[in-house]
């Protein structure tokens, strides 16, 4: 039996993996060739590998296990802005690291609210710097992105099988069991090992919220190779460890976890009549107000604290804006170009392993593929005038992983769905992506060019290392106001910020839905 | 009249265009902050343009690390003349690459220490400091510090020059008591940051009573927010000193140009700028002095700094009882 009845070319989602692999690879290749003399990795290099796994595993399992029955409960409820709040969930994580650092701690720090509120009471502050605080940290990032994959899976299953549970008569256990529990094994291994790789790039949030060198991470010790020793031989040698724990948990997440699709609905809206009344009613309830309440606070101390600098923004800001929605765009558009053929190709394998190569995408260090690239790049242009492209191309490489785990799902589901139809036909070529393939993934399609817009626009990634005056982007802008001591205006700038990132996302999103066939 | 003045303006804009097309071009790498729309980027390259007849292209390079990193990666094929923006903790690393050419500035510099590096060309300097909002009792030193429940936030020396700073700090006020202090200091430390940005950021937050950062910081607060609560502590061991240095590169292709232009960094146009954008002292005081408000600034008696040519070694030794005593 071949894999599937639908007759996707391969050859477009080859072409993609490789070009993927062999821009990280060439990049890797260029600092190793560059390396000189002799280096070794030291005690504290072990001591940053194994505070960096144990820290990214924790945070990736933490991050699940909550947002599994937070996506339970916004998948079986209707509620007046539940949209707006699914959107709102793509927030937390394309905020720039340190304005979502200073949001968190306006709540949860020495003097943020929470303490307020315990020092009413009487009950002495708690600190949250040390493991906790990072994994604190790592939840708000990736807690609503593993509710977004969830919630999609929990979509997907077929308006008719809810409908023939109810006439079953079947409780919400037995639903769970029957048409739940299977989703859930097809959803969560794919969440696990994305929000573990994006956890092993942590640096500047690990450091900050972990209280010391205590939570030095490998990307860490990356940087410091890179622009303090000038140690390139290190350098790569820990960027390749670094894309080996990625490739490592990719592959024990994606290749051992049978990947099953359910045979399609007709793609009538979903009614949920096992929706528990009564007590387990407010629990669905209380559960969606914790995770609002965690991810949305924070957020509103950003934006309150950018209200009074937004209004007189330097110009400068806006013309770096301008840039970054440029770079945004256009690295929507290279993303699509490769993550689509991909997800066609391994939405019709019956193995995953290949998604682990778009994970590589952002499990290498960005300081790795830039100064790479850079010394590919030198000798024929000056880097400077590169800068927003070679931004905008890291930029979707960084996406990549999170196109992927959005796309592939919806890919089998279309496949299971339209397969044999379309084989029938004897579509293939342009017009079975254009007829087929492309309306039915319109809703991932749109997740996903929203994310890597948002993710695009906040990402301070390798522009630093490229940028001239004339070529800033916003949030090297905001964090240059922040080094000139102005921070009112650049609380004001990563307001713009998060409004531009949001917009891009919501507008991206919202198209996918508009268009979807169900939901 | 008109005419004329329309004639007079097309010669201009076409003098313009053609001098456009010849000016030589003298590119000057530095760190990102200085080239920023509030660094003092702007306004130098305004100042030396209407002298040089050049055009004045700053690149900026992520932080002082970063910018010798980039010269090592470039190397000899770089297109830069002029490197501005490193510290005495880099200069000795800098002048092993050998790329960087002797200068020829002389002058008499107001720097708190005596300049013969034959290289590097000193363009500001600051002292480090742990900078406070009024209220709390500044403690005296750094054994004052220590036993006290005042808490500071700090950066971390693999990723920020000031945290070097602060490091070198320790280890030439204290030398081989610095493990002791370090382990005394740990829990004064509510935590170690990536760089300036994010601690400064957490202590005007309220996350700690101190940040590491400079003697000149209040002045930012009082000459542009006419903000006088912010104050530096003063410590009795002395503050470490950060002098910024420019050089030229040896493979420069325009090796007068670049000479003209350290010449105008030790000149009043330059060093006038200086205070009010980077928030340091000028290495060569202007005639008009400094601006009002630095005078209300700490004055420290004791300047520390560790030699540039024992800078590297003691750094790695510092940097691991740094790790030790903080990874406790």
């Amino acid at each position: 039996m071949a894999a599937s009845p639908l007759q996707i070319s391969r050859a477009g989602g080859i072409g993609a993996a490789t070009l993927v692999v062999a821009l990280i690879a060439a990049a890797l290749g260029a600092v190793a060739w560059r390396a000189e003399g002799e280096f070794s990795l030291g005690p504290a290099d072990w001591a940053a590998v194994r505070f960096t796994l144990w820290q990214a595993f924790l945070s990736a399992v933490i991050s699940v296990a909550l947002a599994v029955p937070v996506a339970r409960a916004l998948a079986r409820r209707r509620f007046v802005g539940r949209n707006v709040l699914i959107a709102l969930l793509g927030a937390p994580f394309i905020l720039p690291v340190i304005v979502a650092v200073l949001g968190i701690l306006a709540v949860f720090g020495r003097g943020g609210w929470v303490n307020q509120l315990l020092g009413l009471w009487g009950i002495a502050p708690l600190s949250i710097y040390g493991l906790g605080g990072v994994l604190l940290a790592h939840v708000f990032f990736n807690l609503p992105l593993a509710t977004r994959l969830i919630l999609q899976g929990w979509q997907s299953i077929p308006a008719e099988r809810f409908r023939l549970a109810a006439q079953l008569g079947l409780g919400p256990r037995t639903v769970f069991q029957v048409l739940e529990w299977p989703v859930l094994i097809r959803v969560v291994p794919g969440a696990l090992a994305l929000i573990f790789v994006i956890c092993l790039a942590s640096f500047a949030v690990a450091l900050t919220l972990g209280g010391g060198p205590r939570a030095t991470t490998i990307e860490l010790a990356i940087y410091q190779a890179f622009l303090f020793d000038f140690d390139l031989g290190r350098a790569a040698v820990l960027s390749l460890m670094q894309l080996g724990m990625a490739g490592g948990a990719a592959v024990l997440a994606l290749w051992l976890v049978p990947q099953v699709s359910l045979t399609g609905g007709m793609g009538r809206s979903v009614r949920r009549w096992d929706a528990p009344k009564g007590a387990l009613r407010w629990l669905d309830a209380a559960l969606i107000g914790l995770a609002a309440g965690f991810l949305l606070v924070p957020l509103a101390s950003v934006v309150l604290s950018g209200l009074p600098g937004i209004a007189a923004l330097p110009a400068g800001v806006f013309r770096a804006a301008w840039s970054s929605v440029w770079v945004s765009g256009l690295s929507v558009c290279v993303l699509l170009a490769l993550a689509l053929p991909m997800a066609g190709w391994i939405g019709t394998s019956r193995h995953g392993g290949i998604e682990a190569a778009g994970l590589l995408g952002f499990a290498a260090s960005p300081l790795m593929i830039g100064t790479g690239w850079f010394i590919l790049i030198y000798p024929f242009a000056a880097p400077s005038s590169l800068a927003l492209p070679v931004t905008a191309l890291v930029n979707a490489l960084m996406a990549l992983p999170f196109a992927l785990r959005i796309l592939v799902p919806g890919m089998r589901d279309v496949v299971a769905a339209q397969g044999r139809l379309s084989a029938a036909l004897g579509l293939r070529g342009w017009r079975l992506w254009l007829w087929v393939i492309l309306p039915g993934v319109r809703p991932q399609i749109g997740f996903a060019a929203g994310l890597a817009a948002a993710l695009s626009m906040g990402d301070l990634g390798v522009i630093a290392l490229f940028a001239d005056q004339d070529h800033a982007t916003l949030p090297l802008q905001m964090y240059r106001l922040m080094g000139a001591y102005q921070m009112e205006a650049a609380a004001g700038a990563a307001l713009l910020l998060i409004i531009l990132a949001f917009g891009a996302f919501w507008m991206c999103d919202a198209w996918g839905r508009r268009g979807a066939v169900s939901e | 009249m008109k005419p004329i003045h329309l004639a007079a303006g097309v010669l201009a804009a076409t003098v313009a265009t053609t001098a456009q097309a010849q000016t030589p071009v003298l590119t000057v790498y530095t760190y990102d902050s200085f080239v920023s729309d509030w660094g003092p980027g702007p306004v130098i390259e305004k100042a030396f343009e209407e002298v040089c007849a050049c055009d004045l292209q700053f690149v900026g390079t992520g932080d002082g690390a970063a910018l010798l990193a980039r010269i090592k990666l470039e190397g000899a094929r770089s297109d830069a003349d002029v490197v501005l923006g490193l510290d005495t903790n880099l200069t000795a690393a800098a002048t092993e690459t050998g790329l960087f050419a002797p200068h020829s500035v002389d002058v008499a510099y107001d720097v708190p220490m005596e300049w013969s590096d034959p290289n590097f060309v000193p363009f500001d300097w600051g002292y480090f400091a742990f900078v406070y909002n009024d209220g709390i009792e500044p403690p005296a030193n750094f054994r004052d510090l220590a036993d006290s429940d005042l808490t500071i936030v700090i950066q971390d020396p693999r990723s920020s020059t000031p945290g070097l700073g602060l490091l070198m700090w320790v280890k030439a006020a204290y030398g081989d008591e610095a493990p002791m202090i370090w382990a005394d200091l740990a829990d004064n430390i509510v935590t170690v940051t990536k760089g300036w940005t994010e601690s400064y950021g957490l202590f005007l937050e309220g996350e700690a009573d101190m940040a590491l950062s400079y003697t000149t910081s209040p002045a930012y607060h009082l000459i542009a927010e006419e903000d006088a609560t912010k104050k530096a502590a003063a410590f009795d061991e002395g503050h470490y000193l950060q002098v910024e240095v420019a050089g030229k590169l040896a493979a420069s292709d325009q090796p007068e140009l670049a000479d003209r232009f350290l010449e105008f960094m030790v000149s009043d146009a330059f060093q006038s700028a200086i205070p009010t954008t980077n928030w340091m002292y000028p290495a060569v005081t202007p005639k008009d002095g400094l601006p009002e408000g630095f005078d209300t600034l700490i004055t420290p008696e004791t300047a520390l700094l560790i030699p540039a040519e024992d800078a590297p070694a003691l750094r790695d030794e510092a940097l691991q009882e740094w790790l030790q005593a903080l990874s406790r």
